[in-house]
């Protein structure tokens, strides 16, 4: 216990937890409509065009690298969606097939136009995260957190159309609600927060932040409301536990993150299966 | 007092045509069933109807006093919709969601609304179930109550009895005769030859069409055909 409150004096140790818990927030918020949409792997698919986009910035050597990364992602959030409305398969072979292109792509150009002596290092820091989160300044920080806000005001004010389209998409626009309007939204804010979150987790793992949470959560919910919330707050408690033990251990930040929300997820069917049995 | 009127109306989706020239009037109360054979059109009807797929061709002239906002709309039944995470009350209350305006929560007017509507549909004790954890009969109760909630005028039911069993499916028709005995103008599609014991026009649409009373329909070779196999 002293260690951790040592530990805590230093600013980086802080800076990583808020970081960590306000992105991990944000999944959680979108994971749960993304998961009952059937869009689980979106989260997957868009971080591979995140790290595409990233080898194509490195590439070019940009500067700001954000600058590329986040309208391809935006771009291809959009396109997955949209795509998304007409037939499931059509949606998840789609997004199956972005990824992996993205994936490859991006592996590609790395190797043939290397600008690192250290690709295997840099890849598999992009796909694992790195312990960059360890290494955030305050600018970076403060924009994590004001996306993280805008992120969540968003959720909150569109919470019952974003509820009304996810049930039932063709009701939602008979009724009058713009669900066109309401999914581009959607797909800017996911794919601004995959950005964000391949910071912490690394693109290989993004899927687990936007999944694992929602799915522990309705185990034990049955309400769209309770599920949310509670959603909320097992993927921040995972991610501070995880964050905690990683600086402890020295272990990956984004595994020990994945591995924390994991053992929550057992931990919440096994709960289910024994109050079910106990009825 | 008619609240729709549909012209010389073509029907189809993704530039394939599938109906045309349909040609059919909506009166205030009245209960029209949709038949025709699967694939014919039917469901591109209703979402021509509520504006949701563009028409083809023709017109369709709603009265003044009428507006899109007061059709409740049931769609039909799809499975991954059956094991959302949802309470009744959350997915009743979202039909109210066109009141909202630009408004982002619902009030209690809303409210009183979606409780009103499960009272009448005899779901109230059931409001804070999930709704996967429910049966056919009951979910399909749910949708419709949602529907009702957005509907001041109008519904528009698509195969509201279809995958039930006799009992809930009967159960299904005298909810809906109460409606329309309310004045509620009923659009519903059925393959179902029991609808016809309750609806008072029929709306045939196929490779030939015919819009008239059900005593009409049932008299003429397309309706003495189409049923000639007990319906469904």
């Amino acid at each position: 216990m002293g260690e951790i409150i040592t530990y805590f004096q230093y600013p980086f140790v802080r800076y990583a937890l808020i970081t960590g818990v306000l992105i991990s927030l944000c999944t959680a918020l979108l994971g749960v409509p993304l998961v009952l949409r059937r869009f689980s792997y979106i989260g997957d698919g868009l971080s591979h065009v995140a790290f595409g986009a990233l080898a194509i910035a490195s590439v070019l050597h940009l500067t700001n690298q954000m600058l590329l990364v986040l309208p391809v992602t935006i771009l291809c959030a959009v396109l997955l969606l949209r795509t998304g409305q007409n037939t499931l398969i059509k949606g998840d072979a789609a997004i199956a097939m972005l990824s992996v292109s993205a994936l490859a792509l991006g592996y590609l150009l790395m190797h043939l136009f290397s600008v690192s002596s250290n690709i295997s290092g840099d890849v598999c820091s992009t796909l694992f995260g790195s312990s960059s989160i360890l290494t955030l300044d305050r600018t970076r920080v403060l924009l994590c957190t004001v996306l993280s806000l805008l992120v969540t005001i968003f959720f909150i004010l569109y919470y019952n159309r974003i509820f009304t389209v996810t049930f039932d998409e063709t009701f939602a626009r008979a009724t009058g609600v713009r669900a066109g309007l309401c999914n581009l939204l959607f797909a800017i804010v996911i794919a601004v927060v995959i950005v964000l979150a391949m910071n912490l987790v690394g693109s290989l793992l993004i899927s687990a932040l936007v999944i694992f949470p929602a799915l522990s959560a309705m185990r034990l919910f049955h309400s769209f409301k309770s599920v949310t919330v509670a959603a909320c707050l097992i993927s921040v408690f995972c991610t501070a536990i995880g964050t905690l033990f990683s600086i402890l251990c020295e272990a990956p930040v984004g595994a020990a993150i994945v591995a924390c929300d994991m053992v929550v997820f057992l931990i919440c069917a096994g709960a289910a299966k024994a109050l079910r049995l106990g009825r | 007092m008619a609240q729709l009127v549909c012209k010389a109306l073509s029907l189809g989706y993704e530039g394939r045509c599938v109906v045309n020239g349909l040609n059919f009037q909506v009166n205030q109360g009245d209960y029209i069933c949709i038949a025709g054979e699967n694939g014919s059109g039917k469901t591109t009807l209703m979402k021509t109807l509520l504006h949701l797929t563009p028409p083809l061709g023709g017109e369709i002239i709603t009265d003044e006093s009428f507006s899109l906002e007061e059709i409740g709309y049931l769609p039909q039944q799809r499975q991954p919709q059956s094991d959302f995470v949802a309470s009744v009350y959350e997915i009743v209350l979202s039909g109210t969601i066109a009141r909202l305006k630009n408004r982002a929560f619902y009030g209690k007017a809303e409210k009183q609304t979606a409780l009103n509507s499960m009272e009448r549909f005899g779901i109230l004790d059931l409001r804070k179930k999930s709704f996967r954890s429910l049966s056919g009969g009951q979910q399909q109760r749910v949708l419709l109550a949602r529907a009702y909630c957005a509907a001041g005028k109008m519904l528009l039911l698509d195969e509201p009895v279809s995958g039930l069993d006799p009992k809930f499916a009967a159960e299904m028709y005298d909810i809906i005769e109460g409606l329309h005995e309310d004045g509620m103008t009923i659009l519903m599609i059925s393959h179902d030859r029991k609808a016809l014991d309750y609806a008072d026009h029929v709306l045939h649409i196929g490779d030939t069409l015919f819009f008239g009373t059900t005593e009409e329909y049932l008299k003429s070779p397309l309706g003495k055909t189409f049923y000639a196999y007990g319906g469904e």
